[in-house]
């Protein structure tokens, strides 16, 4: 069967590719989910958990803040400005600025909805293993 | 040991001193020039894809000319110049190199009856500002040497904002990058980006008939592709002109310090030449005065 090649980069790095049977991304619209065939699509990415299926069926997990990401002929390229694997989040430190963010209130909101994509990737990844 | 002997002395071991100093500074910016290249070279794909996502979006998108960040006013009135310099000093003529530059590009606007509003990154280049009393719109210190994405988003950020507020309210209608280009270990220039409005779409949309890009399905819909893509754009340019710069500033460093430790070396060299005429005098004087102590004797 015919496979996805995906490839997530972040403003300061690569951070992971690979191929994959399917990838799951959230969009302003909604969830798209992306198979091999899939039509060319340029969409932009929200703060959410980017899910990788892999050909083996591993899931990977992707903290994913802003960006885009396109998919042509199989080719799924994920950039985010910020792009984190499940393992690399440090959870403690999340948390951390989840609170200070809700101290914060509304000024912070960015700030709290990265901090709770992160401890929702970490804590589903944890779910996972 | 005579007094002059001693002197000698002293001031080879302050320079030695000195130059185990600026040798170490030597080593440490050569192992952060290479640091701050991967990092370059690190951020490259997002460049490539960024600019091809908005080349995409751009040629789809309707009325491209009129997005406000790309849409040329009739006269601009005020432009933003970013000056990226150094935190701290010894690294040679890097920060003097970029704030000449920002003075020429000052001279410039000002001669077009532009009003230039200096944002500063970089200690030296902000006390630069504060020494002639001049005001800055924006500064931002602390990391020139290793710079990240969230510093050149903060900046960016509020370039953007500047740019997208009226004239009459005190925006700006021009942005400016003045960055020091790294085009190699041994020579870096500064150099003057117009980074806004933009430049890069003109020659895409010129391209359009060729369509070179897939038939993007694109979502919510091209238009907010691109108002989400191209503050990111304005974001990357800044980071790549930091992280460009923090190379070039290490550079300049190295550079500076390896002639600060050649200079040492030199100065220990003839320090040591005249020390040891100094004791070979002292050595000649004694035996003179002992040979003449006896020959008075057994006069």
């Amino acid at each position: 069967m015919a496979e996805l090649n995906v490839n997530v980069v972040s403003a300061e790095r690569a951070i992971w590719k690979g191929p994959a049977k399917s990838v799951v991304a959230k969009t302003p619209e909604g969830e798209i989910g992306v198979l091999p065939g899939h039509e060319p699509v340029l969409a932009l990415l929200v703060e959410s958990p980017l899910r990788i299926e892999a050909p083996d069926g591993s899931k990977l997990l992707v903290a994913v803040h802003g960006g885009f990401f396109s998919v042509d002929s199989d080719e799924v390229n994920v950039i985010a400005e910020i792009a984190e694997l499940a393992e690399d989040i440090d959870v403690d430190r999340a948390k951390r600025a989840l609170d200070a963010a809700r101290a914060a209130g509304e000024e912070e909101f960015a700030a709290l909805k990265r901090a709770e994509t992160r401890i929702t990737v970490a804590g589903a990844a944890a779910g996972l293993r | 040991m005579g007094a002059q002997l001693r002197v000698y002395r002293r001031r080879i071991r302050s320079v030695q001193a000195t130059k185990k100093i600026t040798k170490a500074m030597e080593l440490i910016a050569s192992s952060r020039i290479v640091k701050a290249q991967q990092r370059l070279a690190a951020s490259e794909p997002y460049l490539i894809q960024l600019n091809s996502a908005i080349s995409a979006a751009a040629s789809h998108a309707t009325d491209v000319r009129k997005h406000p960040l790309m849409a040329r006013p009739e006269e601009s009135k005020r432009a933003a110049i970013l000056v990226i310099t150094a935190d701290r000093g010894l690294a040679g003529a890097y920060s003097s190199n970029a704030i000449k530059e920002a003075e020429g590009v000052n001279r410039m606007l000002a001669e077009q009856g532009t009003q230039a509003v200096p944002y500063v990154v970089g200690r030296k280049g902000v006390s630069f500002y504060r020494f002639r009393n001049r005001p800055v719109a924006g500064e931002y210190t602390g990391f020139t040497d290793q710079p990240t994405y969230a510093d050149a988003k903060r900046i960016g950020d509020d370039l953007l904002t500047a740019f997208l507020t009226p004239t009459q309210e005190g925006g700006v209608d021009e942005i400016h990058i003045v960055y020091t280009h790294f085009l190699n270990m041994g020579s870096q220039e500064a150099r003057v980006r117009r980074v806004l409005p933009l430049e890069v779409v003109d020659e895409v949309v010129s391209k359009e008939s060729a369509l070179p890009f897939p038939l993007y399905e694109f979502e919510p819909g091209p238009e907010a592709v691109l108002d989400g893509l191209l503050p990111r754009y304005i974001d990357q340019m800044v980071y790549l002109c930091l992280l460009m710069s923090a190379a070039s500033e290490h550079a300049a460093r190295r550079r500076a310090m390896k002639s600060a430790t050649d200079n040492a070396e030199e100065l220990i060299r003839s320090l040591t030449r005249q020390a040891n005429q100094a004791r070979q005098a002292e050595i000649t004087q004694e035996i003179s005065e002992i040979v003449g102590g006896a020959d008075a004797l057994s006069a």
